[in-house]
């Protein structure tokens, strides 16, 4: 990415005159026509895909209903050995979100907790649908389309807000779909996905006499080691039946090879070291390319990124590490990436749904409801956590087994329309439409 | 969807796409696809009058690498290529577009052939799919990129009037692979006699690089003179020599049951079973090298009806993923730079035969874990469409329960999307 974020250049191309455009973002070979900007503030949503635990990555160390709900599952005390990164005495950061940290103690984070949705599913697509909605139900547009089109045209010769948004990923996520158009970008070819996919490819693949041993091999190759694939992985009865063995061409069909459930109970971890520059810090990579073009005097200022790996059902200590890490270095690599620009920029870091608050019977959580919600940037209000905590004591819990929501994510998300990108009361009812209008969550954002 | 259609849409198709409607008799289908005329493809197609006009054009330019005329022409063709394979309504002609192209391999390990290959495919293999073999092998020993890639064009006979005065001599390379590699295969038993005997039947047979019309030319100023005596044949004197030579070897036993074989480990088992050669060999000599015949033949062996008995190549993977995703293929340049990456870059074989046809060629650890990682990239394609009907839509009953659960238990679209494309099932075909 180093070579390609150097190369951005804004130009104004023939083509993007022919097409009323006003210029043309390149990066590496990459064109985006970007239609001038109806603002100078900079948003920015992340979707985290796959339910953040939100008590795991911003841990209420202060509730003592805490620890007998998951005592595996929660890291040791502020100021321990590899402990908890303190919030202000009842709420700390986990440890992987050393960079989110410094930017709570600069006042450019905050934190919502227990949020949620309007909606209560427990099904990560129809929650993504809904969290991307903005809705009750899904819509074939998404919540930050329409906050574009209703962004207020600004003084400057602005006729036109459509493409301001870019979508930073292989397609553009449903939250930025609709009547307005937006651009899209993401790196070609390759991405490494979290090592939690990983882990689920070689479970659904353990059982074939071909994909299995290469699998289990090109992990060990990658830099996984023996105690991340687990010796029933790499066992004799596995890498004994390698391609080369048996007779050549002898290929069992498919429906010989024995079947595999998904993610299997107790399987090993794969916390395999962080490699410089890798595809596994894919998502640093995608933010720093969107700061990169958000920076742009005549760039984008509304992008969207994505980032999974969060469906920690099983091993959670060691599969939050990941996730959390990119996300920690992608937060820094945008602010980084913006420049001077971080100063009007706001950051939602959004997920479907949290996860339960008992640990389960695999040292992992399942589907829940709250979770909590991210707010960074140059222009945010920050250095709090902003909850009405419900506590985890007794009778506490919501459907006794989930974190209660107490917080809508709507709110959180009408708060930053309305105060940073200047959306009113009636542009919000068409950017979070049906039922109760969102009230937007105030204090989040810097007073100009 | 049945087994028996799944079946035909992977093994003999290039894997079904979600608008396809199953096919209720997919034997039919399968057999209509080889009376019928290709699927039209609406993009452009260069010739190889304009890639040679190319091939001029950077000789007297010298662009740098990657610049020139011919990287353009190969790009273009390239992508027009893979996405009509991707688009394609009759994927059993364009399997085997595919499958004598790689038989009758042109390699840009030779540069000049890039602005050619497409044309190669588009010119000497497409037409003749269904045809004679002897039509086709003529085709492609006289098309441009065949010359170009296995030096013909260079060769000139030492007692030509052109070899007497330029003292240039013999190459042998495009009569030993045509001998070896796309006829009668080193089983025959031909010897260096006869290699070198074919290298003088086929001088002469050169291209016109500088006048229109570019293209093949006979050129009797380099042509070796005399009759020449080829596997206990005579062949005349003359460019007649040379075809007549190509018709007897297409139509040689030996030839037969290589084709038989090859094409056998491609819709059966990588280690084909003998009967089934059989059964290919004989269609083709019982007919003279009817390749539509042979390719019916195919269909009604029993055998290739086994699922899951070949793993996909990355081409094929790549085609069959976003004939699952439905969607076509990215119009940028950098796509051809996936196929590359996945270790089978277009028209890049390293040697004259051709990409291997075997499991054990393709599923090496780091080859399986760029898979792994292309196909986390393009599922991210999915948007908001649901995984498990495209999976439905796109193996049928070849679809696992293990598979169906793993994807619901993905925590995105994409991922249960990138749980189906590196699945072991979605791996073959």
């Amino acid at each position: 990415m180093d070579t390609v974020s150097r190369r951005v250049s804004p130009w104004v191309s023939r083509r993007a005159t022919l097409l009323g455009l006003t210029s043309v973002i390149t990066l590496g070979r990459v064109s985006l026509a970007v239609a001038s900007a109806p603002t100078d503030q900079r948003f920015v949503v992340v979707i985290l895909r796959g339910a953040m635990d939100g008590l795991s990555a911003v841990v209420p160390y202060g509730d003592p209903g805490l620890a007998a709900l998951r005592p595996e599952l929660v890291p040791p005390s502020p100021g321990q050995d590899k402990g908890l990164l303190d919030l202000g005495g009842m709420y700390g950061l986990h440890p992987a979100m050393a960079r989110s940290h410094a930017l709570y103690q600069a006042n450019e984070l905050l934190v919502v907790h227990a949020v949620a949705g309007n909606y209560r599913v427990r099904s990560h697509f129809e929650a993504q649908d809904y969290l991307e909605s903005g809705a009750d139900h899904r819509m074939t547009s998404g919540w930050l389309n329409r906050a574009v089109a209703a962004m207020p045209v600004a003084s400057r010769n602005q006729t036109d807000a459509s493409s301001c948004a870019i979508a930073i990923g292989p397609s553009v996520p449903l939250l930025l779909r609709g009547q307005q158009a937006v651009a899209n970008w993401a790196p070609h070819g390759f991405a490494e996905p979290q090592p939690s996919l990983y882990q689920a490819i070689l479970s659904l693949n353990q059982g074939d006499p071909i994909t299995g041993p290469a699998i289990t091999a090109g992990l060990r190759d990658r830099g996984f080691g023996d105690q991340v694939l687990g010796d029933h992985v790499l066992g004799d009865h596995v890498l004994g039946a390698q391609v080369a063995g048996g007779p050549p061409g002898a290929v069992p069909a498919v429906a010989e090879v024995s079947a595999q459930g998904g993610s299997q109970p107790g399987m090993p971890m794969m916390d395999g070291p962080p490699r410089a520059g890798g595809g596994r810090f894919a998502f640093p990579a995608l933010a720093k390319a969107a700061g990169t073009m958000l920076a742009a005097p005549d760039g984008p200022r509304i992008a969207a990124l994505e980032l999974g790996g969060w469906d920690t059902h099983t091993g959670q200590n060691n599969r939050m590490v990941q996730p959390l890490t990119q996300l920690d270095i992608g937060l820094e690599a945008l602010k980084t990436a913006l420049g001077e620009s971080w100063r009007r920029t706001v950051v939602m870091v959004m997920t479907e749904f949290g996860r339960t608050a008992r640990m389960n019977g695999t040292k992992g959580t399942d589907h829940g409801t709250g979770t909590v919600s991210f707010v960074a940037g140059g222009a945010v209000a920050g250095g709090k956590v902003v909850a009405n905590w419900p506590g985890l004591g007794p009778g506490r819990l919501f459907e006794d087994r989930d974190l209660a929501p107490t917080a809508d994510i709507r709110s959180v998300a009408a708060g930053i329309l309305t105060a940073h990108l200047g959306l009113d009361q009636a542009a919000l009812t068409s950017v979070f439409p049906g039922g109760e209008p969102a009230q937007p969550m105030h204090g989040l954002v810097r007073a100009a | 969807m049945d087994l028996r259609t799944a079946q035909a849409m992977v093994r003999f198709g290039l894997g079904s796409t979600g608008s396809e409607p199953p096919q209720a008799d997919p034997s039919a289908w399968l057999l209509n696809q080889l009376r019928q005329p290709d699927w039209p493809w609406p993009g452009p197609q260069p010739s190889t009058e304009e890639g040679l006009a190319a091939v001029r054009a950077d000789r007297e330019t010298k662009p740098p690498p990657g610049e020139s005329q011919s990287r353009a022409l190969y790009r273009a063709q390239g992508l027009a290529a893979v996405g009509r394979a991707v688009a394609t309504k009759t994927p059993f002609r364009e399997r085997l577009v595919w499958f004598w192209t790689n038989h009758f391999t042109v390699s840009l390990r030779r540069g000049q052939c890039a602005a050619v290959a497409g044309a190669f495919v588009q010119e000497a293999i497409r037409p003749h799919v269904t045809g004679r073999f002897e039509d086709m092998l003529l085709a492609v020993m006289r098309h441009p990129a065949m010359l170009l890639y296995l030096d013909n064009a260079q060769s000139v006979g030492p007692d030509s009037m052109g070899g007497q005065i330029s003292h240039r001599g013999l190459n042998e390379n495009l009569a030993r692979e045509c001998l070896e590699l796309h006829t009668v295969s080193a089983d025959a038993g031909y010897t260096q006699a006869d290699v070198t005997s074919f290298a003088r039947i086929l001088t002469g047979w050169s291209i016109d690089v500088r006048n229109e019309p570019l293209g093949f030319m006979f050129r009797p100023r380099i042509h070796e003179p005399g009759a020449q005596k080829l596997m206990g044949r005579t062949f005349p004197d003359g460019e007649e020599g040379g075809i007549e030579a190509i018709r007897f070897l297409a139509n040689h036993p030996s030839t037969h049951r290589f084709l038989a074989t090859k094409l056998v480990r491609h819709f059966v088992l990588d280690t084909p079973p003998p009967a089934a050669v059989h059964r290919i060999e004989g269609i083709l000599r019982d007919t003279r090298g009817d390749l539509g015949a042979a390719s019916a033949g195919l269909v009604g062996l029993n055998e290739a009806w086994t699922p899951g008995t070949k793993v996909r190549t990355p081409l094929d993977l790549v085609v069959a993923s976003f004939r699952a995703l439905d969607v076509p293929v990215d119009p940028s340049p950098p796509f051809l730079g996936i196929l590359a990456g996945l270790g089978q870059p277009l028209w890049t074989a390293p040697e004259p035969n051709g990409w291997p046809d075997t499991a054990v060629d393709w599923s090496g650890p780091e080859a399986m874990m760029r898979r792994i990682d292309w196909a986390y990239a393009v599922a991210g394609r999915i948007g908001d469409r649901d995984p498990v009907a495209l999976a439905e839509a796109s193996l049928g009953p070849l679809y696992r329960p293990a598979t169906k659960d793993a994807m619901a238990h993905a925590g995105s679209r994409r991922e249960a999307m990138t749980l189906l494309l590196t699945s072991p099932e979605f791996q073959r075909r």
